[in-house]
């Protein structure tokens, strides 16, 4: 069967390549939605910190002996005590001074970080395989679905869902969202403030590490996985504006889709779709699809 | 007349410190031509996509060849240069121009990658200095690209098309659609082998460019898929060629198509295993296990490097003492003369019998189309390849009625 | 008065550099520096951060090395072509992301500088990962030879100080001080009634086409034109010269720029020299890693140095007394 003189597996296939992509710009962009709307900091190192993530599974198998399904625990949670620590040592000067420091901050991280993995490990990928439960694919009868793929996208859904549910409908997301608007007022009530914003930076760093956990056996795990992908999400960000949770997934998402069309329809035009996009949407709403203007 | 004395100081100072940095940073120890030194200066891939097949293997090699020539050449102590130009073009011409102009550099040898080859060639030929272009595949190199003094060592995309492209056409495989590398090498390659599929009868169905050292080939091999050809053409290397073959299994478009790995060193099938590997053609101009002299060499290098050396760290080695041995018996480094020595003198070592440099700079000499053995019919490590056919180098290679090298007419 | 002689002093000591040292390594720092400079009159005198610039840098070395390749033309006018094409590339961009303020105006410069990058990747008059190699010098209006290299760095760096001494005068005309009054406070500029969308679209042309020249000029001298300086890395690089040389200040830039081209060049011989002299094998391989020295200096000059090198030689000398004979 053909859609636009498009066999309809070839169609389908691409569309659920671009759906994989789509949840890691969520989850990222949502991690940076996140950190930005409490810290006020750009976060640059978020692909390095996904790069992280992945390495960590891959050494969690090779050094360790341990499995994908403790390394999805265990390396979101390694990524996110590292980014603690940077906020608490680093980050934490810099939030009285313009926004571009954070930036430029990060930015020096990001290249620590990616040059001492280039220079253990190479620039080549280290292999990593899908776990055997997830291997293989599934016959849907119009496509064949590769299984670790399709657990991809219900993983990173859940893990956004869950997150926009904590963040809007809960009393934590509460003191969050209200330590964004207004700070000294809520330290006033009690509320720790500092600490939630370590926690909260710790928390966005842990969505990049655990997108970097899953696409291990994806991608190639090498040390500039981070970097190209990272600059596609910023311009996901600035298309959803960082207004809204709900803003970031539903814009990754849907960019990941678009990028998997233009795949199929027009292959050359595929990795500059999203900034194509990003400058029509700067033309007609400037805020963002979601955003409020700050 | 305080402020314009405070001002003074402000501005002198700081361009002061301007010029004292600026010749501090740059003029640490200013390097002498050589003249107690011969400097043979080596950049390739050190540290990415194709660092296994050439890299620090292939500086090894280097090391093992002045070693065995004894360190030194008419009275001169040999030294050997490295740099990683890291796949790109301008650190590698950015490096050879400093060497050949600050360190006296005579002869330079080009690892992998055919976008820095061809740099790197245009820097040597301005300089007019030797350059023996080893790891880059590409024919330009003695066709359109050819200079008084490039040599090209070891195999080249031509070769490569006229061995695996022809012998998997001839076995059946009409229909091609390439995956390629998108840069020089990878469009040679696809030319090259595109050309002769077409002559044997064959038809191009599309390619699809990748980016180098890409980190999913998954939507790539798709388009591949939809194009619903008998052979992909997999006009990559090192990294790349494994990846795309892991992916190649991992979606099952082995099922639907036969691949045609057009360039693959023995790192590759080492890497992939013979699982993945088993029956896939492949042509190159050397092999470990060929007879005595190269296992005895390749020996000495898995002594070393703990791996069998690959048809590039060969070439390294023998490219190096085929140089010295030049200056050694013109007695001199002066590159037009050793440059007439190297076309006069037939190569009779360990990688390559009776070979010679042609007037275009391809180093003639047989090249063979192998295949990578079954599981079965491996007996040993590293025992992957049984020779189907020796090419001899005139066929092999760019013929005179097809030669763009104006050199060559 | 007194600047001039200071800078006098640097003029002379770059006229006769070429003499001591390596040409083309000369010709690189002048570019870069002037790169540096362009970078900062939107960045120190403005207040834009763009995350962008290698665009107009890596862009016009483009333009310029097709123009003198491939269409033949001669050296000024593959020049004059690359600096337009910078500013031509500048005015879209600028368009686009002078809607935004603060650290979106960032991100769109370097979402779009990405876009460019991978236009230069795919396109194929630009050479993709091969660029465009092997680009003739060609002669300075039809007299000058230019293979030579001692020609060639003249004419580099009678073109730095052009460009140099147009960024100086900018920052002290009128318009300059419309730039600085915005930087300073953005709201108050416009409620004085300046159109500020146009003096920062004015100021981000202006810095992309100085930039381009910059480019230009470097792809010329080193002869070939390559992805590397359209990558965002490019873009990074020259943020941190003017951060490290010193922010708003004039002749920072070129500090910073000496020392990262400097270290970038010479981080091999440095570790080399710091292995030997310490005993500590690991500064051998210092050589290639250049990105985490970078990455050190960057986050250590954000959190303790922000007003970089000259910003802190200017801060200190204003706090000495001044004793003044009574």
């Amino acid at each position: 069967m053909e859609i636009f003189g498009i066999p309809l597996q070839a169609l389908l296939s691409q569309l659920l390549l671009g759906l994989v992509n789509g949840s890691f710009y969520a989850m990222l962009s949502l991690g940076l939605a996140v950190i930005f709307g409490l810290l006020n900091v750009i976060n640059f190192a978020h692909g390095a910190l996904y790069m992280m993530g992945a390495f960590f599974a891959w050494m969690g198998l090779t050094y360790f002996g341990l499995g994908y399904w403790e390394m999805l625990l265990l390396g979101p949670l390694v990524v996110g005590l590292f980014g603690i620590i940077i906020e608490r040592t680093m980050l934490r000067w810099l939030y009285k001074l313009d926004h571009l420091y954070g930036l430029l901050l990060t930015f020096g991280i990001t290249l620590i970080v990616e040059g001492v993995f280039r220079s253990i490990y190479g620039v080549s990928g280290q292999p990593y395989s899908v776990p055997d439960a997830l291997a293989g694919a599934t016959d849907l009868g119009f496509m064949i679905l590769p299984n670790y793929r399709a657990w991809v996208v219900f993983a990173s859904l859940a893990v956004c869902l869950a997150t926009w549910f904590v963040i809007e409908k809960t009393k934590l997301g509460a003191y969050l969202r209200a330590g964004t608007e207004n700070p000294k007022l809520v330290e006033a009530f009690g509320i720790n403030v500092p600490l939630m914003v370590t926690l909260t930076y710790g928390f966005g760093v842990a969505l990049a590490g655990f997108a970097g956990v899953l696409a291990a056996p994806v991608i190639q795990v090498s040390p500039l996985m981070g970097s190209n992908l990272i600059i596609v999400v910023f311009a996901v960000v600035v298309i959803g504006g960082m207004g809204s949770i709900m803003g970031s997934i539903v814009t990754g998402l849907g960019l990941g889709v678009i990028e998997g069309l233009t795949r199929v329809f027009y292959p050359q035009a595929s990795a500059t779709v999203v900034f194509i996009v990003m400058a029509i949407v700067l033309l007609i709403r400037p805020a963002g699809l979601f955003g409020k203007e700050k | 007349m305080k402020r314009k004395t405070m001002k003074f100081g402000h501005k002198a100072i700081s361009l002061a410190v301007a010029a004292a940095l600026g010749f501090t940073a740059c003029g640490v120890a200013q390097a002498q031509m050589s003249g107690s030194e011969v400097k043979i200066g080596f950049i390739t891939d050190l540290s990415g996509v194709y660092s296994d097949i050439d890299g620090q293997g292939g500086v090894e090699a280097i090391k093992m060849a002045i070693a065995d020539f004894g360190g030194s050449v008419n009275g001169k102590k040999i030294e050997l240069l490295t740099a990683d130009h890291q796949n790109k073009a301008d650190i590698a011409s950015n490096r050879a121009r400093e060497w050949f102009d600050q360190q006296g550099v005579s002869l330079l040898i080009g690892g992998t990658n055919s976008g820095t080859n061809l740099s790197m060639a245009k820097v040597a030929a301005e300089k007019k200095k030797p350059y023996i272009a080893i790891g880059g595949g590409t024919a330009r190199l003695t066709n359109e690209d050819c200079t008084p003094y490039t040599i090209h060592y070891a195999y080249d995309t031509v070769a490569l098309a006229k061995g695996t492209g022809s012998a998997v056409v001839k076995q059946g495989g009409k229909s091609w659609f390439f995956l390629t590398a998108d840069y020089a090498f990878g469009a040679s390659l696809e030319s090259d082998t595109a050309r002769v599929v077409k002559a044997e009868g064959g038809t191009v169905l599309g390619d699809v460019k990748h980016p180098l050292s890409a980190s999913d080939f998954s939507s790539f091999l798709l388009q591949a898929q939809a194009s619903k050809a008998q052979i992909l053409g997999l006009a990559n290397a090192g990294g790349d060629t494994v990846n795309s073959i892991k992916a190649a299994n991992e979606f099952g478009i082995t099922k639907t198509m036969k691949l045609a790995g057009l360039l693959m060193f023995i790192n590759d099938v080492h890497a992939l295993t013979l699982n993945l590997t088993h029956g896939m053609y492949l042509t190159d101009g050397w092999y470990w296990d060929q007879n005595e002299e190269t296992r005895k060499w390749a020996r000495r290098y898995f002594d070393k490097m703990k791996k069998m050396p690959s048809s590039l760290q060969a070439a390294d080695y023998s490219a190096t003492t085929q140089y010295l041995m030049a200056v050694k018996a013109t007695g001199t480094d002066d590159p037009d003369k050793i440059m007439a020595y190297l076309k006069k003198t037939k190569i009779n070592d360990m990688f390559a019998k009776n070979g010679y440099v042609r007037a275009d700079g391809s180093m003639i000499h047989e090249m063979y189309l192998m295949q990578v053995k079954e599981q079965s019919e491996s007996k040993y490590p590293w025992d992957y390849y049984k020779v189907v056919q020796a090419i001899p180098g005139e066929q092999a290679f760019t013929t005179k009625a097809e030669t763009k090298c104006s050199l060559w007419k | 008065m007194n600047k001039k002689i200071a800078y006098s002093i640097l003029l002379v000591a770059l006229l006769v550099a070429p003499f001591g040292m390596y040409p083309v390594l000369l010709m690189k720092l002048l570019c870069f520096a002037l790169f540096a400079c362009a970078f900062n009159l939107l960045l120190g005198f403005t207040g834009l951060l763009s995350f962008g610039h290698a665009a107009f840098f890596g862009g016009a070395g483009y333009v310029a090395g097709y123009a003198i390749q491939t269409l033949g033309l001669s050296f000024e006018v593959s020049i004059v072509l690359g600096v337009v094409a910078a500013a031509l590339i500048g005015l879209l961009m600028g368009l686009l992301a002078v809607r935004r303020q603060g650290i979106y105006f960032t991100m769109i410069t370097l979402a779009l500088a990405q876009m460019f990058y991978f236009v230069c990747l795919q396109a194929p008059i630009t050479g993709g990962e091969d660029g465009l190699q092997g680009l003739p010098r060609g002669k300075l209006f039809g007299l000058l030879d230019l293979s030579n290299d001692l020609s060639m760095y003249y004419v580099v760096l009678a073109l730095a100080v052009a460009g140099f001494a147009l960024i100086v005068r900018t920052v002290h005309s009128p318009f300059g001080q419309v730039l600085k009054a915005i930087k300073e406070n953005e709201p108050r500029a416009i409620s004085l009634g300046y159109d500020v969308d146009k003096y920062k679209l004015l100021a981000f042309v202006l810095s992309a086409a100085l930039a381009g020249l910059a480019g230009a000029v470097k792809t010329t001298a080193l002869g070939l034109a390559s992805l590397t300086d359209v990558e965002w890395t490019m873009s990074g690089l020259v943020i941190l010269m003017t951060l490290v040389g010193g922010l708003g200040t004039i002749s920072g830039p070129i500090v910073g720029a000496v020392l990262v081209i400097g270290l970038e060049n010479r981080l091999g011989d440095i570790g080399e020299w710091l292995a030997n002299t310490t005993s500590v094998e690991w500064f051998r391989t210092l050589g290639d890693s250049v990105s985490i020295v970078i990455g050190f200096i960057f986050v250590i000059c954000v959190l303790l140095f922000r007003r970089g090198i000259v910003g802190e030689a200017v801060a200190w000398l204003a706090k000495k007394p001044i004793r003044k004979p009574s």
